[in-house]
């Protein structure tokens, strides 16, 4: 089967963000960037699926130039080819519709993906959408939130597992099919040092899809205000079990 | 949360393995009130400490780093944190299998066990590698791995059950004030304190820390990158932390080491990745920690390939991935070297940086002794924060040369080699004449020394008999036989010596003559006109510098010392000046140039340049006299480090052209050559037996040990005299001596030179170490062309401090026979002196 | 007109739902339109409605209504949208909702902000959302016909109108959701007890200082005793300790819970994001310099698992001698 892997290069957690002067952008001098999260389950979740039923995987990513240095960490992981999408809108429409027209240029070449897999949001932007806008604009089913993927017995369908408030959903899905999965989805493997000099050699190609930008707009961040309130210190180690037990009490817990 | 105190008597700033050792240390010799402070929390504050590697081989071709290492593992054992795996360096290739000889007798001559072993001994060892690509084993069963981090914890603890120290986390230094150029408070963001003693030991942020008391910690963050493969079966079998010897790939520039499930894999050979302390991370914005920065992948490729060839097998183990990468930020100097001490610029200021993790304990341990004490046991040339000059110490010459020397770190560097970067920094005036005659030059304090002159090339052929070639590229590297030509040349005729480089101190004023009195050994007190050589001594007794004071008039001393040490002279001698302003200290290195003129037609070259007597009864060796030398007004100093007849001609540095120029006019017909630091500072200076500070004086040897005490003590009280007495009551320990070499064919039939460090055995190859546990290794090594040997000086205990003893020097793999032919001070050649005061 | 999409929470208009009519009920009163609501529930929400000051209720029905699927529900919202005349659409910022605006605005081809905290109705919408779960803030604009906009739960209060009006209960069919290609709901399975991270009043959470999964049996304890559920740290999850599900934090669930008792958590900035939505945090932990220290109301400064054992044993008393009085 072909799968598409569609990642976002975005900040290593770990650090506090910090922002350029001028507010419109995070100050990137001391970030190591990496794939988002839920998408590093998705390029697990492809290689595993095509070790299992064969076939290739693609990982595709969307922004600057730099966005190779995720599509290399991606093949090494074991995907077999990177395309960089040139882009600079970072709203969720142009970013869709710059997916969308990308995957229509290569599926014109090669013919359809059975699996598209994204991130459910991104790690840093955090928009809810940018899968659902893809599969939309490409008339394909999507199941976001997943956190379980099995190709069916007959190969023509998939079925999707995600947590919802009550309990457990599968949905099934016809192929070529759309999924944004989420973290938990399987544990990624790291690169071994073979997959990262494959990596390294593997072909990445540039697409540069040219998009009109969407209806939402940046116009500058800011860091959230911090809790300025002291902390109240109960007590120190066991003895302070009482005065635990008094705020259960007080807010009604006890 | 927890409060600081509102005054102590001394703050150390960082808590990595440098901080907590100092403080662990000062609190044992015996200081209270100690604070220590650190931005980050603990026990781990985000710097260096808290990622290195922590493995410890003890083997370096430095004497004081190599004590220092030893040292500290003693101490990491200790606490309990030493862990011993052994550890083997490789070599894959023919130049490194040279250098790990060079290595084992580093090892011998520093008194650690290793051994040379085949590449199947390897393979027994650590069954992973791939020993078809090694050619030789350097193996060392002591080398360990440690943990800083909790050694830290239980050196913060002792030093608090002391009831001596506090402890302060997430406290961040906001200031440092300074009083009279002295300590006076540290400013945080949690109170002030008042001290006069600061100890920076804050890593790669140490300059930051610096400069807000006014000084300069001359170093750079720069990256090690690291990575960590796994789970690997084989290792995760071992149920340990490490269970198979540290590997050092030294070809490649990288390490390999167990930790747990994983291969931890390392490397010095990518490109210098340098960061400035003002821009590491705070340990909010880090995503790791201020000191792991993210890993820059395409600087690791090669090193992947390489670490990949010698352990093919585990690390393509299936299911085996990278997992943990970073850019590890490390201190790095301009040398190399760590920066101890107090600072030059701001009393009570000190440092602590630059210190690696095998280094760490015995670091704390030199700099409280240091700071108790006034003196260090090992002597600190090499590490001491004062080495540097100022332009040594801007931001320029610490990138230049940390960028340069990031892949030495691996390297193999030849003991002469010279830096490629910056250069050119401090030119004497005759630069450009030297530049026409071909001159090589070599660096000191950023001065540029003409070593020899390739315009001499043609003098090879009139010595040809008496001038060896070095047949072997090691020993002819940084090398000329033109130095031996340019030799002759000066002993039969006349040479001139560029010696710009002297650091120069002028004292004067009502005091200066009990200054100097209690600074030197030997008596100061002489007629106006006479100089006098003597050694400086430290606390203990020990070198701690020597130099020459010429008594210009009453109360006004010129003070010239070699130029290697000379911030360290300036820092000794400014930190002893008097309170009550009754002695003026002047530097005016950068006012005088220094002209050597010596050969026996010497004398007939200065007269014919000048009107003033310099006959042999109007200028008696030893005196000194202003002298017009075609219109340039000049010191001359009869007096000379080759043994020859001469003077050392200081004038003003703007006329040292014009000085050149005549002298050079003048000195035509009696065949005069221009000659190179490699006559002054190793040839003639070994021929006539000459001392040289840094090599044979050393804080760990006395007057007496080096055949330079003088027959009488001077009344006058002076630093190191009361040690200085009890050492002539008792004799020597040690004697140095001068040996030659007497078969010098290697077993292809290349004849070798055996250079400095090689170490000094008893003709069954055992090694020699005297009562004090110092070991007999060659201080200073070179040839003696007028004498036509080749020659060796080294320390050596009774009973084989005695002429015609038989022994062996160890050089690179191979044994050579070599003879003491000098045990004490009388020179091999002109025994008498009577060439120089002819 | 303004539409909220509304939220069954076991019969009734789900808490986040309210805020959302309320903030409609402030746009709309700006913009002079009227608020309407919209839902695919089968409670009775009227009462509520009137209180927000809604006047209409569209209640989307037809073959499909038993079938959960995303793409069939947003596509049927976006009928309604258009059919309705609505110029917003605003709801709740819950996994549900933002999947379901994300294919409504997909389907009429308009914007979407998701996880507002602030809106301000104009031509244009300037608005605050939140980006990384909440580890910095956008200030952006929102343009184009219909606006859709999801608010963060807990950003808005549900503040009720003075005078509440009539609401109207329409039903609404959308007719071309047949031909769509979408997936199934092949199989549902309710949790069985025990609290839910996302909707349990008190969580106990677990860290690095908990040491191992077996460490996490005093913190189930807890846990049990105050009718919590448990939750724990990115490190805990990698560890192996605790499953993904039970994971606060940036990629794991977002809590919102009375009280979060952080035990052996230091609180880097993933994990802040996960629990900053608890309306008091405890946190538990050896070093009283941990960043989630400083950021919680309340500290115990100690080891968990002398701390832990003694505050269940204390409590279990507690609870006795409440008994006994009564």
């Amino acid at each position: 089967m072909k799968v598409l892997v569609c990642i976002k290069r975005v900040p290593a957690p770990g650090g506090k963000l910090s922002l350029t002067e001028d507010g419109t952008d995070i100050d990137t001098r001391h970030l190591g960037f990496t794939i988002g999260p839920h998408e590093e389950c998705a390029v697990e979740e492809a290689v595993r699926l095509v070790a299992e039923h064969g076939g290739q995987v693609t990982v595709l990513s969307a922004g600057p130039p730099e966005v190779e240095e995720q599509l290399r960490y991606a093949m090494s992981m074991g995907a077999n080819a990177g395309v960089l999408v040139e882009q600079s809108a970072q709203d969720p429409e142009a970013t869709a519709r710059a997916l969308a027209e990308a995957i229509g240029t290569l599926e014109s070449e090669d013919g359809p993906f059975d699996l598209v897999l994204l991130g459910n949001e991104s790690a840093d932007a955090g928009n809810y959408q940018v899968g659902v806008r893809v599969a939309c604009s490409l008339g394909r089913p999507v199941v976001g939130g997943v956190k379980g993927v099995e190709v069916g017995a007959e190969g023509t369908d998939v079925f999707l597992r995600r947590e919802s408030a009550e309990g457990i959903e599968v949905y099934q899905a016809p192929l070529p099919a759309i999924t944004a999965v989420k973290e938990g989805l399987n544990l990624p493997r790291y690169p071994s040092i073979q997959g990262r000099l494959r990596a390294k050699k593997g072909p990445v190609r540039t697409l540069r899809p040219e998009v009109p930008q969407g209806g939402l707009r940046t116009v500058r961040l800011r860091q959230p205000p911090e809790k300025s309130k002291e902390t109240v210190v109960l007590g120190y180690g066991a003895d302070a079990a009482d005065s635990v037990v008094d705020l259960l009490v007080e807010k009604g817990m006890v | 949360m927890n409060t600081l105190p509102d005054s102590a008597d001394v703050v150390v700033i960082g808590a990595g393995i440098a901080g907590n050792s100092v403080a662990h240390h000062l609190a044992q010799a015996g200081w209270h009130n100690i604070v220590l402070l650190d931005k980050g929390p603990l026990p781990d504050p985000g710097g260096s400490t808290g990622h290195a590697s922590n493995f410890i081989f003890p083997v370096d071709h430095s004497k004081e780093i190599t004590a220092i290492t030893v040292d500290s593992m003693h101490q990491y054992e200790k606490l309990g944190m030493l862990t011993t795996s052994g550890g083997i360096e490789v070599a894959r290739t023919e130049e490194r299998v040279e250098e790990l000889k060079r290595r084992m007798a580093s090892a011998k001559a520093w008194g650690i066990h290793s051994e040379l072993i085949s590449p199947e001994r390897v393979a027994e060892l650590v069954p992973f590698v791939d020993t078809s690509i090694v050619k030789l084993g350097f193996w060392t069963p002591s080398a360990a791995v440690v943990d800083p981090l909790q050694s830290g914890a239980l050196m913060r603890e002792q030093a608090q059950g002391l009831g001596a120290l506090t402890v302060s986390a997430n406290t961040e230094v906001s200031g440092i004030d300074t009083s009279g150029g002295r300590i006076s408070k540290v400013r945080t963001d949690r109170g002030d304190i008042d001290t006069d003693t600061v100890v920076v030991a804050c890593g790669v942020w140490s300059p930051r820390i610096a400069r807000m008391a006014g000084a300069r910690i001359p170093l750079v963050p720069v990256v090690h990158q690291l990575i960590d493969v796994g789970p690997i079966p084989e290792l995760a079998e071992t149920h340990s932390e490490i269970g198979y010897p540290i590997v050092r790939d030294m070809d490649p520039l990288m390490y390999e080491r167990q930790s747990g499930a994983d291969l931890e894999v390392g490397s010095y050979a990518h490109r210098a990745i340098l960061h400035e302390p003002d821009d590491i991370p705070s340990y909010e914005a880090a995503q790791l920690s201020p000191t792991q920065l993210p890993f820059t992948q395409e600087d690791f490729d090669p090193q992947m390939e390489d670490a990949l060839e010698l352990f093919p097998g585990i690390l393509n183990t299936p299911g085996a991935g990278i997992r943990h990468s970073i850019n590890g930020l490390l201190s790095l100097t301009p040398d190399g070297g760590p920066v101890l001490g107090e600072t030059p610029e701001v009393k009570g200021l000190w440092s602590a940086a630059s210190v690696w993790i095998k280094e760490g304990p015995g670091v704390g341990k030199v700099l409280a002794d240091w700071m108790t004490h006034g003196s260090t046991e090992v002597d600190m040339h090499g590490a001491d924060i004062a080495r540097f000059y100022p332009n040594q110490r801007t931001t320029t010459h610490v990138r230049a040369r940390a960028d340069e020397g990031f892949n030495k770190i691996y390297g193999i560097v030849h003991p002469n080699e010279q830096w490629e970067s910056n250069r050119g920094q401090r030119l004497s005036p005759f630069h450009p004449r030297e530049v026409e005659l071909g001159a090589r030059f070599f660096e000191v304090g950023g001065w540029e020394r003409p070593h020899w002159y390739e315009s001499n090339r043609a003098l090879l052929e009139e010595y040809a008999d008496r001038v060896d070639d070095r047949p072997h590229e090691w020993d002819a590297r940084w090398w000329s036989p033109i130095i031996n030509a340019e030799h002759l040349a000066l002993r039969e005729r006349v040479g001139v010596i560029d010696l710009t480089a002297f650091a120069q101190f002028d004292v004067s004023g009502p005091g200066a003559l009990d200054y100097l009195q209690r600074m030197a050994l030997a008596q100061v007190d002489k007629p106006v006109g006479k100089s006098v050589y003597t050694p400086i001594l430290d606390h203990n007794g020990g070198f701690r510098s020597d130099l020459t004071i010429i008594r210009l008039d009453t109360d006004s001393f010129r003070i010239i010392a070699g130029g290697s040490d000379g911030p360290r002279d300036k820092k000794w001698f400014t930190d002893h000046l008097p309170a009550d302003g009754s002695v003026v200290f002047t530097d005016v290195t950068s006012a005088v140039c220094t002209i050597g003129l010596w050969g026996p037609r010497a004398r007939d070259v200065l007269s014919a340049v000048t009107e003033d007597d310099v006959s042999a009864e109007a200028f008696p060796f030893g005196t000194a006299r202003y002298i017009d030398v075609d219109g340039v007004p000049t010191l001359a100093l009869k007096i000379s480090y080759v043994g020859d007849l001469g003077w050392e001609l200081h004038a003003p540095f703007d006329q040292g052209l014009k000085l050149w120029d005549t002298l050079f006019e003048a000195g035509r017909e009696h065949g005069i050559v221009p000659a190179g630091i490699g006559v002054y500072g190793t040839t003639g200076r070994l021929e006539k037996g000459y001392r040289l500070m840094g090599a044979e004086l050393e804080s760990e040897y006395n007057p007496v040990e080096a055949g330079l005490a003088l027959p009488k003590v001077k009344s006058p009280d002076f630093v190191g005299k009361e040690p200085y007495l009890r050492a002539r009551e008792r004799g020597p320990d040690t004697t140095l001596c001068t040996l030659t070499v007497d078969e010098c064919t290697d077993s292809n039939g290349t004849r070798r030179y055996p250079q400095a460090h090689s170490p000094i055995l008893t003709t069954t190859g055992e090694r020699i170490v005297d009562s004090r546990a110092r070991s007999s290794y060659v201080t200073s090594a070179g040839s003696a062309p007028s004498l036509g040997e080749y020659l060796l000086m080294g320390y050596l205990p009774a009973p084989y401090a005695a002429e015609g003893t038989g022994l062996l020097v160890e050089y690179m793999g191979e044994q050579y026979p070599v003879t003491v032919v000098r045990a004490g001070r009388t020179p091999l050649f002109d025994p008498d002196d009577e060439r120089m005061k002819a | 007109m303004l539409l909220v999409l509304v939220e069954d929470d076991s019969g009734a208009v789900s808490g986040a739902s309210r805020e959302a009519l309320a903030l409609a009920h402030e746009l709309a009163t700006k913009l002079d339109v009227p608020v309407h609501a919209a839902t695919f529930g089968t409670g009775e929400f009227t009462t509520t409605l009137s209180a927000h000051g809604a006047s209409v209720l569209h209640r989307i029905e037809g073959p499909f209504a038993d079938d959960c699927s995303p793409e069939v529900r947003g596509a049927a919202l976006g009928e309604l949208i258009r059919s309705a005349g609505a110029t917003g659409v605003l709801a709740a910022g819950s996994e549900w909702g933002n999947e379901i605006m994300a294919h409504a605005a997909a389907r009429t081809g308009e914007a979407f902000a998701s996880n507002c905290v602030e809106v301000d109705a104009g031509r244009e919408w300037s608005l605050t959302r939140v980006r990384g779960g909440g580890m910095l803030l956008e200030e952006a604009e929102l343009s184009g016909a219909v606006k859709f906009v999801s608010l963060v739960p807990g950003s808005v209060e549900p503040t009720e109108v003075t005078a509440p009006g009539e609401v109207a209960t329409e039903s609404f069919v959308p007719e071309h959701v047949d031909d769509l290609v979408h997936s199934k709901l092949v199989e549902r399975t309710t949790s069985g007890t025990g609290a839910s991270l996302a909707t349990a009043r008190v969580i106990v959470s677990g860290g690095r200082g908990v040491g191992s999964a077996e460490g996490f049996a005093s913190l189930e304890e807890l846990a049990g005793l105050l009718g919590g559920a448990v939750g724990c740290s990115r490190v805990a999850t990698n560890s192996g300790w605790r499953p993904h599900s039970d994971q606060v934090g940036l990629t794991g669930t977002k809590i919102a819970a009375d009280l979060y008792i952080a035990c052996g958590i230091s609180g880097a900035t993933q994990h802040w994001v996960g629990c900053m939505g608890a309306k008091s945090i405890l946190a538990v932990n050896t070093d009283p310099e941990a960043p989630l220290v400083s950021r919680a109301d309340y500290a115990v400064i100690g080891d968990i698992h002398q701390i832990l054992p003694a505050v269940v044993e204390r409590a279990r008393e507690r609870k006795k001698e409440v008994q006994g009085a009564v």
